[in-house]
């Protein structure tokens, strides 16, 4: 019973360490480590020690740039009401320069501050991408989770860098807001023609639903099969025992295929991993190289022709003659 | 105890997440081919309340058309003089319970000592606006059709009629050096509580700028629109939506916004409406601008104008589509034709 909880009711905690010795060229992990009996509830129930070194500080220290940045052009915004702030707060938004200043530099009111957040926050994503693959490799991890991260960089770097150079314009990138960035994605799928048409973008939501799906069934697989120690998953992929017996035996019985304990881990990563991927192939693709999704759907027999329902209407604006 | 305050804090939680709901029921209407979310969603509770604000007041009985004319009996009668003194007054009557119901009858807009002079602005603003509504109902027929329109369209009983827009006043931004909202960011009411453009109208119904920002082609093929054009189209349009309680379906076609093939015939009602507006906030009233006293003007000091809420006022046709210029024919028109309305060239 005590796997088909909410929360983990049995906490197995050892003597509080700091981890093993770490090699030549790294710094000490800061912090004391403690015991918290509800962290243990949702994780594991030591917090800390961290391991910052030059590269988290830094990386710390550009976000924080960045996040100031944001933050002090909102409150600005509101002309320095801090009710205001609150009260707007997902409204509020630090817009990228007008499309007419191209790829030049702004005056600070007009997009240099865009600029300048979008400056540290890139510096700030890659110095952390650089943390994280420093120490996978520290620990002898493979280099799965540092990749990972690099695609939704990927993603990233095409709404905020690529794509606005490709079409000459820091206009085209995204705001930084919370309805603003919703928003702006609206505006994009309206301006080329419905994005819904852009075959990477289909792509993109069968990575994304279809991670979840997967992180879905793996989750509810190995919950259910956690009575008979299913959740020591790496044991069973070198050691099958009845857990991972049943849980493939479930697959195969109600959809005649399943994965194994490792492959289903390569599903998921690889969903996951797509799905910013191929997104951010059609965002790059979308203005550069098409201007208008659906009349490309169409021309390619993608956009389905439904029969006319209506009386015919004709474009006002092309009627000659007539009174307005 | 211990099950009760559960189920107790249960349903307090529950109340609270669903009280930013709609109550039900929410009724689907389909109005375009099947599958293609061709709906328009309605609540028959606001359905209802809709008719119960868009009642019409009673029409005065109709009057003769014998005997002298307006022109001939009174002094300095500028428009409908060739209607009889009993037509005249009936229609003045209709106008006062119309706009000014609570301000004092005629005195409103006229000197109870000389009615005819020019010295009250109210005065010089309702006969334009005569000449605007039957420019309305002879030259915009594209957009008001045979309903057309009266004073108490857009009026309903208030002098100043409740949805008018004026430009917004500049942004108080300290030292000029940060905080720039670029005419959006802020929860707007015009444009739906939207994170958008929160000023549509100035561009576009004072304005004639690009509505339309999709390609017409599948390739690049020189249509340099940006995105934050397509925001402040995106900007007007959920006005026209909010202000005529409807979805965007009721216009376009979401499989392709752009495409006039397939859209339902409102759109082009509506792309005329879009004119109209111009029209009538470039001819009637900015050139008003300096008859009106300050207290009037907005935030600029510009002259309130028209949008589409103005007359619709969350209906899809105002006044739910009933007629009331049928009993005031003398407001049909002439129209004023030899000004040419603005339309956008294309």
């Amino acid at each position: 019973m005590q796997y088909q909880n909410i929360f983990t009711t049995t906490q197995a905690v050892g003597p509080l360490h700091h981890g093993v010795e770490l090699g030549h060229g790294n710094s000490p992990r800061t912090g004391e480590p403690v015991i918290q009996y509800w962290l243990g509830r949702i994780g594991n129930a030591q917090l800390g020690p961290i391991y910052l070194g030059g590269l988290g500080i830094a990386s710390i220290m550009c976000g924080l740039m960045a996040f100031v940045t944001i933050g002090f052009n909102m409150l600005a915004s509101v002309n320095w009401n801090p009710i205001q702030f609150v009260r707007q707060l997902f409204w509020l938004a630090l817009e990228p320069p007008a499309p007419g200043y191209g790829l030049s530099i702004p005056p600070m009111n007009q997009g240099g501050w865009w600029l300048v957040a979008g400056f540290f926050l890139t510096a700030s994503l890659f110095l952390w991408w650089a943390r994280m693959y420093r120490r996978a490799k520290e620990l002898g991890l493979g280099m799965h989770v540092p990749w990972a991260f690099a695609a939704a960089i990927w993603l990233y770097l095409v709404l905020g860098l690529f794509r606005p150079v490709l079409m000459g314009s820091w206009g085209e990138a995204v705001p930084f807001g919370i309805f603003p960035h919703l928003d702006w994605t609206a505006a994009f799928s309206l301006r080329y023609g419905n994005l819904f048409y852009n075959p990477f973008h289909a792509l993109s939501i069968v990575f994304l639903y279809g991670a979840t799906l997967l992180f879905a069934m793996h989750g509810a697989t190995i919950l259910a099969v956690g009575r008979y120690g299913g959740e020591r998953e790496i044991d069973q992929i070198v050691d099958r025992g009845t857990a991972s017996e049943r849980a493939g035996l479930f697959w195969r019985w109600t959809m005649g295929f399943n994965a194994t304990m490792e492959s289903i881990h390569r599903w998921a990563w690889w969903f996951a991993v797509l799905c910013p991927l191929v997104g951010g192939i059609g965002i790059l693709l979308t203005g550069t190289v098409v201007d208008n999704w659906y009349l490309w759907a169409v021309k390619h027999g993608v956009a389905p022709p439904y029969p006319n329902v209506f009386p015919e209407v004709i474009d006002p604006a092309t009627l000659s003659g007539g009174k307005p | 105890m211990k099950a009760l305050i559960k189920l107790l804090s249960l349903t307090v939680a529950a109340v609270a997440l669903l009280s930013g709901c709609e109550p039900p029921p929410t009724l689907t209407v389909q109005h375009g081919y099947r599958g293609t979310g061709m709906v328009q969603v309605y609540r028959p509770s606001a359905v209802d309340a809709k008719a119960e604000e868009n009642v019409l007041p009673a029409s005065l009985p109709p009057v003769s058309s014998d005997g002298p004319k307006a022109s001939q009996a009174y002094q300095n009668v500028q428009v409908l003089g060739n209607l009889s003194v009993n037509e005249f007054n009936r229609l003045m009557i209709a106008m006062t319970s119309w706009v000014s119901p609570n301000e004092g009858g005629c005195v409103y807009c006229h000197n109870p000592a000389n009615l005819a002079e020019d010295s009250k602005y109210t005065k010089v603003v309702a006969r334009r606006m005569i000449q605007m509504t039957r420019h309305i109902n002879a030259d915009w027929k594209t957009h008001v059709a045979e309903t057309g329109v009266t004073c108490y369209t857009c009026h309903r009983g208030n002098p100043v009629p409740q949805n008018v827009w004026f430009k917004e006043a500049e942004q108080d931004k300290g030292a000029d050096f940060i905080g720039d909202r670029a005419g959006q960011n802020l929860a707007a009411k015009s444009v739906g509580l939207a994170s958008l453009p929160s000023d549509p109208f100035t561009p576009y119904l004072l304005g004639s700028l690009d509505i339309r920002v999709n390609g017409t082609t599948a390739l690049p093929s020189g249509n340099r629109h940006s995105i934050k054009q397509a925001e402040w189209t995106y900007g007007l349009m959920t006005h026209m939506s909010s202000s005529l309680g409807v979805n965007c379906t009721y216009c376009h076609n979401t499989q392709s916004f752009s495409s006039w093939k397939n859209s339902p015939p409102q759109r082009a009602t509506a792309w005329y409406g879009i004119r109209m507006a111009r029209d009538l906030n470039t001819a009637y009233m900015e050139p008003l601008t300096g008859v009106f006293p300050e207290h009037r003007l907005g935030p600029t000091r510009d002259v309130a104008k028209a949008n589409c809420t103005t007359c619709h006022q969350g209906a899809y046709k105002p006044l739910n589509g009933q007629s009331m210029l049928k009993d005031h024919p003398e407001l049909a028109g002439p129209g004023e034709a030899e000004k040419p309305a603005l339309v956008a060239a294309k």
